[in-house]
């Protein structure tokens, strides 16, 4: 595919404007202008579909016309990933914001992708329940968001990741294909697992319309532990110590000189759970807003990118040592904003069997290498997308 | 099979690796489940990743389907061969690569038994955690292909949940690495889609997994209820409070006795009894242990038992794990089915059940994994009584129907396979299917690995997919997507 960045024309906006307009109402398309930009590249309009139909409506139509279309929830996210190659309309799913369907007593949720995880999370909790997730600004982020980013939190420790909680899903394809998998139970086997294959995929194979999730009750109680550790090495030794004890914390995290643990149940459980780490260190009561430690590294001033991390619990020390300002969750997930050679960090990282991520654009490809299943990821995209439509050449290896 | 191939195939795998005599190649003629035969043209025994390449490039360059097998324990034919194709057993691949303690994870060899996962890891407290009854057999490639469950995915989650990267050998031969010891390798979660792809996407021959660090106490408990009604109130109260168990299982009269007949746990002979366990630390367990002890009782339970030591506890899940072998103690044949509903469908579909029993005549045993809505309904039979077999089939696959009414799936973690591919279109639409196989298509555009499974109907990777059209279904009313 060739580089196709293109200045918006005024004629060619309108005329796309116009048959969009006829599957959503003129009130709900309008022309993009510099604040729509993604990752610097401004599209032609923006649409808002009203439900899954006119949403596949949408995207056929585009498909048809070889225009590129960007998939936004709440916007928390867009510049995740590397800049468009080409970028016309910009589909939003903010209208298809529904809870279709909470089977409380079946703890299973089902859910539109529009719908803001903080809203989905006040509807469970009418309930008691909740998705064990605990994503990056929750008030805006939404449910299509979070999977296409793949943005768990620090409750996977406990809880497992989006991967682990979703288990249905509906995607609108770049031709127009409205297609289900997985199911509303939470033990399925039937078919091929493309929940998993959706969450993580940054819109290019297709836009999430619904998921289904597994749900847990909210917890009976919680209470946050911090201990403050000396070095890198401390923290470390701190984070294995606990992992290494028959303890069951909902979370466990490092960020600037402190180790924070979540425990979640019963006061006793809790109790018991805490007198074992205070073997550890010093432990005093912490904050629960330390939980929302990895959202401070945003506003931070700094000239560096914010990046995400992989590495395994054993190499967290080595690999926040060339670090200042992070936040290192227990399964070897981190994240900082950092202002020295990326290029030189992600082949530590990578050398380290790792990844680094960059969130934002850069003039630095965001993802890294994704190995020798690279070919295999394209063949994936050609049976999805063949035409290039969805998110064009913002994903890994130019997908 | 053509005698330069077969030759060919020797010269790969050396003397011993090669099968091809009729009367060797029936052993291989089909899996745990016996009522689908074929026999394939030969069976290779690689013991190497570079082997395993070897054969799927002969595979691919003659055009012959290729089937993958592990222990042969798979319930829905999923490792039946194919006829004119080649089986690849990995029965010899058993090594344990790794073993990272600090980091949770071990590599392993996709004939690697899953028990031995284990068995390698408990002296540090460790545990693999997905534990289908079959465990002591089953291999780890095997529970790859199938996503296998057990009765402790409730809390701990499938083989998917424990499958962190693969070494998979592509339909062409070529090898790839799917995931990695660390999470969210950059990419498609290429290994999420392996798991559970039934051999249709090519063959694993390296496997990471992650190890769970065994909770500080396990308390299991066992309540005699008059009736599976009952005993389901119970499991809803349980659910309601807020707990996750680790387990929670439930069987009816009829599997209670085979139980007995088999392996004599001293079940109480009741109308339902629940199997309830919990684990993690001894406070909090002690805790939640009295409020279902306080539930079991307030729906009836009239007999409650904690296992009072580790070989008590054993003996209860012995008795739990063997129910399907111990049907044979009470009817010469059964079918066992592993369909999935809502938890809370569960006194109606047994009462539907029951009907279809009366109806039939033909016994039905019920063991589920109540805490998740997976139902194993054994339909008894005897062969030997004419039109009894096709009508068993008949009943099992109505029970697999009510499932789907209800919103369930027709498996919960035994696979599609051979045996229930026919039951697709019923639970998904044509798009649905169709999209699936675009993963296919990209994975295996000539359909060589195990290409007559899970589909009703293979698309051609040439077709070009057409848009949504509604299921007649959905159009009547009847049946709404999710």
């Amino acid at each position: 595919m060739a580089e196709r960045f293109r200045p918006a024309s005024r004629t060619e906006a309108d005329g796309i404007g116009e048959v969009l307009r006829a599957i959503v109402g003129p009130e709900h398309v309008r022309l993009a202008t510099e604040v729509d930009a993604v990752a610097g590249v401004v599209p032609l309009v923006v649409v808002e579909p009203a439900d899954e139909r006119q949403t596949a409506s949408v995207l056929r139509c585009a498909n048809q016309a070889g225009l590129a279309v960007i998939p936004c929830g709440g916007g928390t996210k867009l510049d995740w990933g590397n800049p468009s190659r080409q970028a016309d309309v910009v589909l939003s799913v903010r209208r298809l914001n529904q809870v279709i369907e909470h089977a409380w007593a079946d703890l299973t949720v089902t859910v539109e992708a529009g719908c803001t995880v903080a809203q989905l999370q006040r509807t469970l909790a009418q309930h008691g329940q909740r998705l064990a997730v605990d994503p990056l600004w929750p008030e805006r982020a939404t449910i299509g968001g979070i999977l296409a980013t793949n943005d768990s939190g620090t409750l996977r420790l406990g809880y497992g990741a989006l991967r682990d909680l979703i288990i249905g899903v509906t995607l609108a394809l770049a031709d127009g294909t409205i297609a289900s998998s997985g199911g509303k139970v939470v033990k399925n086997v039937a078919g091929y697992d493309l929940p998993k294959l959706a969450t993580g995929s940054l819109g290019t194979l297709g836009v999430i319309t619904r998921a289904v999730f597994r749900l847990h009750p909210l917890p009976r109680n919680t209470r946050t532990l911090t201990i403050a550790v000396g070095d890198a090495d401390a923290m470390q030794r701190v984070i294995l110590s606990i992992l290494g004890e028959q303890l069951a914390p909902a979370a466990v995290q490092a960020r600037d000189g402190n180790v924070d643990i979540l425990l979640e149940g019963t006061l006793d459980g809790i109790a018991a759970q805490e007198s074992v780490i205070k073997k550890f260190g010093e432990v005093r009561e912490g904050s629960p807003a330390v939980w929302k430690a990895r959202e401070d590294l945003w506003p931070s001033s700094g000239a560096g990118p914010i990046v995400k991390f992989t590495t395994l619990p054993s190499r967290i020390s080595a690999a926040a040592a060339p670090l200042s300002r992070f936040v290192i969750q227990a399964t070897g997930i981190g994240y900082a904003r950092f202002d020295g050679d990326v290029q030189e960090l992600r082949a530590a990282m990578e050398r380290d069997g790792g990844s680094l991520m960059i969130l934002g654009a850069t003039k630095l490809d965001a993802w890294g290498s994704p190995g020798d299943s690279l070919p295999l990821m394209r063949a994936v995209k050609e049976q999805f997308d063949p035409k290039g439509t969805l998110n064009p050449g913002r994903f890994v290896g130019g997908i | 099979m053509n005698p330069n191939i077969l030759e060919e195939l020797r010269g790969i795998l050396g003397p011993h690796g090669l099968i091809s005599s009729s009367e060797e190649l029936r052993t291989y003629e089909c899996d745990g489940l016996t009522n689908f035969r074929v026999i394939p043209s030969a069976v290779v025994l690689p013991d190497s990743t570079e082997q395993v390449q070897a054969v799927v490039r002969v595979c691919h360059r003659e055009r012959i389907p290729f089937v993958a097998r592990g222990s042969g324990t798979g319930l829905s034919g999923g490792a039946l061969p194919v006829a004119g194709g080649i089986v690849i057993c990995l029965a010899r691949m058993k090594r344990i690569l790794e073993v990272d303690l600090a980091n949770a994870r071990v590599v392993v060899e996709p004939g690697v038994i899953n028990l031995e996962v284990t068995g390698r890891v408990a002296s540090a407290n460790f545990f693999y955690a997905p534990d289908p009854s079959s465990q002591s057999v089953c291999s780890i490639g095997g529970n790859v292909a199938e996503n296998s469950g057990g009765a402790h995915c409730l809390k701990y989650g499938f083989t998917t949940t424990h499958v962190l990267g693969l070494d998979v050998v592509l339909p062409d031969g070529s090898l790839v690495h799917l995931g990695s010891k660390t999470l969210d390798a950059p990419g498609y979660d290429l290994a999420g889609v392996f798991v559970g792809s039934e051999g249709t996407l090519g063959i694993a021959t390296k496997i990471i997994l992650r190890i769970v660090k065994r909770p500080e106490c396990v308390r299991t408990l066992l309540a005699a209820f008059h009736s599976t009604n009952e005993a389901g109130a119970a499991v809803s109260g349980i659910i309601a409070t807020g707990m996750l168990p680790a387990a929670i299982e439930m069987m009816d009269n009829l599997a209670i006795q085979a139980a007995e007949a088999a392996v004599h746990a001293n079940y109480p002979n009741c109308g339902g009894l629940l199997l309830v366990e919990l684990d993690g630390p001894v406070a909090e367990v002690d805790a939640l242990m009295a409020h279902v002890d306080e539930i079991c009782r307030q729906n009836g339970a009239w007999e409650i038992r904690v296992a009072q030591s580790e070989a008590e506890r054993a003996l209860v899940w012995k008795g739990r794990k063997a129910a399907f072998a111990a049907m044979g103690r009470i009817s010469p044949n059964y079918i066992v089915q592993d369909g999935v509903i809502p938890r809370t469908s569960l006194p109606q579909i047994l009462n539907e059940i029951k009907e279809l029993s009366a109806e039939t005549g033909l016994r039905v045993a019920n063991v589920f994994h109540a805490g998740d809505g997976n139902l194993h309904p054994l339909v008894l039979y005897d062969r030997r009584v004419p039109g009894q077999e096709k009508a068993a089939e008949r009943l099992s696959e109505r029970i697999l129907e009510l499932c789907i009414e209800k919103g369930g799936s027709i498996t919960g973690e035994h696979g599609v396979g051979e045996e229930k591919k026919h039951m697709m279109s019923k639970m998904f639409a044509e798009p649905d299917l169709d999209t699936m196989q675009r993963v296919r298509c990209a994975f295996d555009p000539l359909q060589l690995s195990n290409p007559t499974k899970v589909f009703p109907r293979t698309r051609l990777c040439g077709d070009k997919p057409g848009e949504y059209v509604p299921h007649p279904l959905e159009t009547a009313g009847i049946a709404e997507r999710y």
